[in-house]
C-alpha cells in the first residue's frame, strides 16, 4: 500500500484522542458495511446511502463540536448520527424500520433524528436543510446562545437556490453556522465539473463575503483542525464559514446504484482507495508509534462486536404498532 | 341494420311524451348515445338518446307530436338501407304522428323550445331505475313510502324530499270537476291540454273508475251558524269568518269523533289518521287546487279563517308550495258561492271521503209544526265504500249536521 | 367593541402575541422598515426592534427555511409572504420540512411556525398574482390551514395559530385588508378547526371561507328577498382541520348545499367538502351538492374577464336555486 508522506509528526500527548478518532472511523466503516449486507438481505428498504470512504469528514469535524452544538445533515447521514452519540442500536433499528429506531421507524435511513444529542436530521431533499441549519443559527443568536451549528451537505447542493439564499442570509445576519461541503465529486452520477461553472466550492464564499477554507477530506485531523477554526469563528465572532472537504465515496450513490460504470471507472475507484482515510490514519498512528497491531485488531473487533450487537438488536426490535401510523402528525 | 327509435319511458311514471325538438334532421349522421331529441314528459324535459349509429333516415313524430311510450318516432339506418318495412309498421298506427293542438303556431313553439337553455338534467334513465335523492330514500324507508309509486319533481324526474312528503299523505289533489266555471263567449275554444290539466283528468278518471262511490245528502239548518258568524264578525278584531271556515272547523272536529271517515284506502291496507288535514278546493284560473289546512281539528276558528284566506290567495297566485297542497286526509268542496244548491264531489284518492257544500238559501220549512223561513244548506258526502260503510258515513254526517245546527258544540 | 380593519386586527394579533411571548418573531420581505407591503406589520419594528421584526432579502425559500429551522429549536416564527403567489418558491420548506419533521423524527421535532400573507386575487393583477392556494396546503398532513373572512376571525385565529405547536398556513385576503368589523378589546382566541355559522337559515347551506363570505352574504340577501329562501352560511374559517361535524349538522338541517371558493375547481377545497358531505351526510341530501369556484383558467388581466372568472353572487344564486329545485 502506498503511503502518503506526512509533513509533520503527531503529538504524542494527544494519542488518546487520535485513537478515539480511529475507533470511531472503524465503527462507521463496519456499520456501513454491515448495513449494506442487511440491505442486500432485504432487511433494510428504501434508499440507503452509505458513507464508506468519507469517514474522516464527519469524524474530524464533529469531534470539534461541543455536546450542545447542533448538527444538520443530508441523507447520507448514518455516520453523523453515530458520531453525535446516537447509539448504533438506535441507528440500525431505524434503518430496519423498527420501533426502537431513533425516529421510531418512521424516518428510515434518510431521516435519522436525535434531538437529545442535537442531531437535527436526516433531510432528503438536496439543499433543503441548509436554511434549516441557518434557522437554528438564527435561534442561537436570537437567544444570545453560544452554540454553533454544523451543516453537512454534498457538493451537488451548491448549485441549488437554497444554498445561495442561505449563505447570503447567514453572512448578512452573521449567523454562527458552519457550512461543510462534503465534496465527494459526484452528485449521483454527475461529476461536479459537469454541473458547476465554478467547481472549487470554497470560492463560492466570496459571493457572500464569507470566510472559507478547503481541506483534505481524507485526513481526519485536517478536517478536525479546519472545523475547529470555523467553530471558533462561529462561537466567538458569530460568523459563518464555508468549508469544502474534498473526499470520495467508495459505494454507489445509494445501495440501488452502481459503484462504478458510466460516470467513473473502476481504476479511479481503486486509485482513490489507496488514500483510504482509515487505513492511512492507522498507518500514520502506527508510523508514529501511537498504534500497535494488537490494539488495531482490538479496535476492529470492538467495532465488529458493536455493529453485530446493533444488528441483533435491530432484528429483534418490533415493528411499530399500526396505531402509530397516525401519531406524530400533529403536536397537541 | 336499421335501429328503430322509440318514445322511451324517460321517467318512472311516463306514459306518453311530446317531442319538443329534434336535434338531428333527416339525413344527419348520428352516433349511438347522441342526444337526438328533447322530449317533454309528464314532469320534465328529457333527452332522447340514439340507441344505434347511422343516418337519421326518417322522423315519424314531428316536433310537437305527443306519442305513447313505445311508439316508433324515427328510424336510424345506413344511408342506402331499405327502411320501408320499419316505417310501414308505424304509418298504419297513424295517431302518434298527429301533432297535438297547441297555442301559437308550431313554428313559434319550436322557436321557443329551441331558445330554452339546454336542460342540465342527466340523460334518460331506464324506467326500472327510480331516481331519488338520498334524503328521499331515507324518508321513504322511514315512513313506509314505496318510491316506485312516487313521481319525482326534481331534475330528470328525481324524487326529492317534497315528493316523498307529498306521497306520504296524499297524491296531488284532483277535485270536483264541477268546480270549473262554465266558459262563456265564443262557441268554443280549442285549447291544448296542459300537463296539469292532463294530470287532473287522469286522476279523476282513476277515481271514478276504481273507487266505489256512494253518496249521502242531508240538509242543514244554518240559522244558528249564521248568528254565530254574525256575532263573531261583529267583533272589531280578528279576521272575517266565512261559512266555509265554520264548516271546515266542524268537519275537522267531527272527523276526530269518527276516525273511520278520516282514512286512506291504500290498496293493501286502510290508514286511519289521528290528525285531520283538511283539503279545501280552490278554483284557480286554469283548474283547481286543494290547499290543505293542517291539524284543522285543533286550530281555532280564527286561525282557520286566516290560514284559509292566505292559502286561497296564494293558490290563486300559483305560489303554493307542494307541502301546502298535498297530504290532506279528507276534503271539503264548496260551490255555494256559485249558487249551486247541491252537487256531488269526486273523491280525492286515496282519501275515503269528501263533503260537497251547496249554497245557503232561505227556504220555507216546518219547525215545531209551523211554516217558517230558515237558512238551509245541503251537504253531500261522497264515500269510498271500501273504507266507509253507509251507516258509518251517515253517523259522521249526522255529527256534522248537529254541530252546524248548534255551533256551541264546537267548543266542547 | 372596537371597529377594526382586517389589517389592523392582524396587526393587533401580532403585537399581542409578540408582547406575550418573546420567542415570537416576524420575518419577511418589507415587514420592518417599509412597515409591511400591505401594512399589516405597521409599527412593529418600532416596538420590537430589528431582532424581532426582520426584513429579508427576496428569498422565499431561504427565509421560510430559516423560520422552520428556528422553530425546530423552539422559537415561534411568523413568516410573512408578501403574497402566497411568491410562496411557491418556498413550498419545499413548507411541505417537505415544516409539515413532515414531527412525523419523520418520530415525534421529536415539533415545528411551531406560522406562514402568513395574502392569497387569492385582488384586482387586475393577472395570472401570476391572482391565485388561491388553499387546497395545495390543505392537502398536506402535518399542516394546519386557516383562511379567515372577518377582522374578528382574523385576529382570533392568528393568535391561536401563533400559539399552535404545528405549522399553520394562514391565508389572508388581500381584498379583505380594508374590511371593517367589530373586534373585542379584551383578549380572545378562536380554536383552529371550528367553523362558524355566519347566517342562520333552513333551506340551503352555503359553505364559504375567506373572501367568498361576502359573496355569499350578498347572494343570501337577494335569495331571501327574491326567492324567499333562507340561506345558512357556514364559514369554514379553518380548512385543516376541517370542521366536518358543523358541515354535517348544517346539512342535516337544510338537506342542500352549495360550496363557494375562490380557487380553481379541480381538486379544490370544495371537492374535499363534497366528499365529507357524501360520507357524513349522505342520507340527508335532497340534491347533489354544487360548487361555485373561480373559473378554471389562469386569471386574465382584463377587468370584465377577471370579473367573470371570480365567484359572484349571481353564480351563488344560480347554484342555490338549482339545489333548491327552483327554476
Amino acid at each position: 500500500m502506498a503511503q502518503p508522506a506526512f509533513v509533520e509528526s503527531l503529538d504524542p500527548q494527544r494519542a488518546e484522542f487520535y485513537v478515539a478518532l480511529l475507533k470511531r472511523m472503524l465503527l462507521l466503516r463496519r456499520f456501513e458495511e454491515r448495513a449494506g449486507e442487511a440491505y442486500a438481505q432485504g432487511k433494510i428498504g428504501g434508499f440507503c446511502h452509505l458513507y464508506i470512504g468519507q469517514e474522516a469528514v464527519a469524524t474530524g469535524s464533529i469531534a470539534a463540536l461541543e455536546p450542545d452544538d447542533y448538527v444538520f445533515a443530508a441523507y447520507r447521514e448514518h455516520a453523523h448520527a453515530l458520531l453525535r452519540g446516537t447509539s448504533p442500536r438506535s441507528v440500525m433499528a431505524e434503518l430496519h424500520g423498527r420501533r426502537d429506531g431513533c425516529s421510531k421507524g418512521k424516518g428510515g435511513s434518510m431521516h435519522l433524528f436525535d434531538v437529545e444529542n442535537r442531531f437535527m436530521g436526516g433531510h432528503g431533499i438536496v439543499g433543503s436543510h441548509l436554511p434549516l441549519a441557518a434557522g437554528a443559527g438564527f435561534a442561537v443568536k436570537y437567544r444570545d446562545g453560544s452554540q454553533v451549528v454544523l451543516c453537512f451537505f454534498g457538493e451537488a447542493a451548491v448549485n441549488i437556490g437554497a444554498f445561495h439564499e442561505t449563505l447570503n442570509m447567514a453572512a448578512l445576519w452573521e449567523l454562527p453556522v458552519i457550512f461543510l461541503c462534503e465534496n465527494n465529486r459526484y452528485g449521483m452520477g454527475t461529476a461536479l465539473e459537469r454541473a458547476a461553472a465554478v467547481y472549487d466550492v470554497y470560492r463560492r464564499a466570496c459571493s457572500y463575503d464569507m470566510a472559507e477554507e478547503t481541506v483534505d477530506g481524507m485526513d481526519v485531523l485536517a478536517v478536525h483542525d479546519a472545523t475547529g477554526r470555523a467553530v471558533q469563528r462561529a462561537r466567538d465572532d458569530k460568523l459563518p464559514t464555508l468549508i469544502e472537504a474534498r473526499t470520495y465515496r467508495y459505494m454507489g450513490h445509494s445501495m440501488a446504484d452502481p459503484i462504478h460504470g458510466h460516470y467513473r471507472t473502476k481504476e479511479e475507484l481503486e486509485e482513490q482507495k489507496l488514500l483510504d482515510p482509515i487505513e492511512c490514519f492507522a498507518a500514520r498512528l502506527t508510523n508514529d508509534g501511537l498504534l500497535h497491531d494488537t490494539m488495531h485488531a482490538i479496535l476492529k473487533q470492538s467495532a465488529e462486536d458493536e455493529v453485530q450487537d446493533a444488528l441483533t438488536f435491530a432484528d429483534e426490535s418490533p415493528d411499530p404498532d399500526l396505531g402509530d401510523l397516525y401519531t406524530d402528525v400533529y403536536r397537541d | 341494420m336499421a335501429t328503430k327509435v322509440f318514445m322511451e319511458a324517460l321517467s318512472p311514471t311516463m306514459e306518453e311524451g311530446k317531442v319538443l325538438t329534434w336535434h338531428k334532421a333527416e339525413g344527419d349522421t348520428v352516433a349511438e348515445g347522441d342526444v337526438i331529441a328533447e322530449v317533454e314528459t309528464d314532469k320534465a324535459v328529457m333527452e332522447l338518446q340514439a340507441r344505434g349509429s347511422g343516418v337519421l333516415r326518417k322522423i315519424l313524430a314531428p316536433e310537437g307530436a305527443t306519442v305513447d311510450v313505445g311508439s316508433l318516432v324515427a328510424v336510424i339506418a345506413e344511408a342506402d338501407e331499405e327502411i320501408g318495412e320499419e316505417i310501414g309498421g308505424r304509418v298504419d298506427d297513424g295517431r302518434a304522428a298527429e301533432p297535438q293542438p297547441q297555442r301559437g303556431s308550431a313554428a313559434e313553439r319550436q322557436r321557443e323550445d329551441r331558445e330554452k337553455p339546454a336542460p342540465t338534467a342527466t340523460p334518460a334513465t331506464p324506467a326500472a331505475r327510480v331516481k331519488s335523492s338520498p334524503l328521499a330514500r331515507r324518508l321513504a324507508a322511514e315512513r313506509g313510502v314505496d318510491l316506485a309509486g312516487v313521481r319525482g319533481s326534481g331534475p330528470g324526474g328525481r324524487i326529492v324530499k317534497r315528493d316523498v312528503e307529498a306521497a306520504e299523505v296524499a297524491v296531488p289533489a284532483p277535485a270536483p270537476a264541477a268546480a270549473v266555471a262554465a266558459p262563456a263567449g265564443a262557441d268554443y275554444d280549442d285549447v291544448g291540454l296542459s300537463q296539469i290539466r292532463k294530470t287532473i283528468a287522469k286522476r279523476l278518471g282513476q277515481s271514478l273508475g276504481p273507487v266505489p262511490h256512494f253518496f249521502l245528502t242531508t240538509e242543514v239548518d244554518m240559522e244558528r251558524a249564521a248568528d254565530t258568524r254574525a256575532a263573531l264578525n261583529a267583533l272589531e278584531q280578528g279576521p272575517r269568518i266565512s261559512y266555509n271556515d265554520i264548516i271546515t272547523k266542524v268537519v275537522a272536529i267531527a272527523l276526530r269523533q269518527h276516525p273511520a271517515c278520516n282514512a286512506w284506502w291504500m290498496d293493501d291496507r286502510i290508514r286511519y289518521f289521528n290528525r285531520v288535514h283538511l283539503g279545501m278546493a280552490v278554483a284557480v284560473p286554469d283548474g283547481l287546487i286543494t290547499p290543505v289546512i293542517r291539524d284543522a281539528h285543533i286550530k281555532s276558528l280564527r286561525d282557520i279563517a286566516e290560514e284559509s284566506k292566505a292559502l286561497a290567495a296564494r293558490a290563486r297566485e300559483r305560489k303554493l308550495m307542494p307541502e301546502e297542497y298535498t297530504g290532506s286526509t279528507f276534503s271539503v268542496s264548496n260551490l255555494g258561492m256559485f249558487d249551486i244548491d247541491q252537487f256531488t264531489a269526486v273523491i280525492n284518492p286515496p282519501e275515503a271521503g269528501i263533503i260537497a257544500v251547496g249554497s245557503i238559501t232561505e227556504k220555507p220549512v216546518v219547525v215545531d209544526g209551523a211554516m217558517v223561513v230558515r237558512k238551509r244548506m245541503r251537504l253531500t258526502m261522497s264515500c269510498d265504500h271500501r273504507v266507509i260503510d253507509g251507516a258509518t258515513g251517515a253517523r259522521f254526517l249526522q255529527t256534522v249536521t248537529q254541530m252546524l245546527e248548534n255551533p256551541l258544540a264546537m267548543v266542547w | 367593541m372596537a371597529i377594526l380593519t382586517y389589517r389592523d386586527a392582524l396587526n393587533h394579533a401580532l403585537r399581542e402575541e409578540m408582547e406575550r411571548d418573546p420567542d415570537v418573531f416576524l420575518m419577511g420581505e418589507e415587514v420592518g422598515v417599509y412597515q409591511g407591503a400591505y401594512k399589516v406589520s405597521r409599527g412593529l419594528l418600532e416596538t420590537f426592534g430589528e431582532k424581532r421584526v426582520i426584513d429579508t432579502p427576496i428569498a422565499e425559500l431561504g427565509f421560510a427555511g430559516i423560520g422552520v429551522g428556528a422553530a425546530m429549536v423552539g422559537l415561534r416564527p411568523v413568516i410573512e409572504f408578501m403574497t402566497w403567489n411568491f410562496a411557491l418558491l418556498a413550498i419545499d420548506e413548507v411541505v417537505n420540512s415544516a409539515a413532515k419533521l414531527l412525523y419523520m423524527s418520530g415525534g421529536q421535532i415539533p415545528v411551531p411556525i406560522v406562514f402568513r400573507g395574502p392569497g387569492g386575487a385582488a384586482l387586475q393583477l393577472a395570472a401570476q398574482h391572482s391565485q388561491a392556494f388553499e387546497s395545495w396546503y390543505a392537502h398536506i398532513p402535518g399542516l394546519k390551514v386557516a383562511a379567515p373572512a372577518t377582522p374578528y376571525d382574523a385576529k382570533g385565529l392568528l393568535k391561536t395559530a401563533i400559539r399552535d405547536n404545528n405549522p399553520v398556513v394562514f391565508l389572508e385576503g388581500e381584498m379583505l385588508y380594508n374590511l371593517k368589523g367589530e373586534v373585542p378589546e379584551e383578549e380572545y382566541t378562536i380554536p383552529l378547526g371550528q367553523a362558524d355559522i355566519k347566517r342562520v337559515g333552513s333551506d340551503v347551506t352555503v359553505i364559504v371561507h375567506s373572501k367568498t363570505l361576502t359573496v355569499a352574504q350578498k347572494a343570501a340577501e337577494r335569495l331571501a328577498d327574491e326567492e324567499g329562501l333562507a340561506i345558512e352560511i357556514l364559514d369554514l374559517r379553518t380548512l385543516r382541520p376541517l370542521d366536518t361535524s358543523a358541515i354535517a349538522e348544517s346539512i342535516a338541517k337544510t338537506n342542500r348545499c352549495v360550496i363557494v371558493e375562490e380557487g380553481w375547481p379541480f381538486c379544490g377545497i370544495g371537492a374535499q367538502v363534497v366528499d365529507e358531505i357524501q360520507r357524513n351526510a349522505f342520507d340527508h341530501l335532497d340534491a347533489p351538492v354544487l360548487r361555485v369556484t373561480g373559473a378554471d383558467v389562469p386569471m386574465p388581466y382584463n377587468k370584465h374577464l377577471e370579473r367573470a372568472a371570480k365567484p359572484s353572487p349571481d353564480n351563488v344564486i344560480e347554484a342555490v336555486k338549482q339545489v333548491a329545485y327552483r327554476d
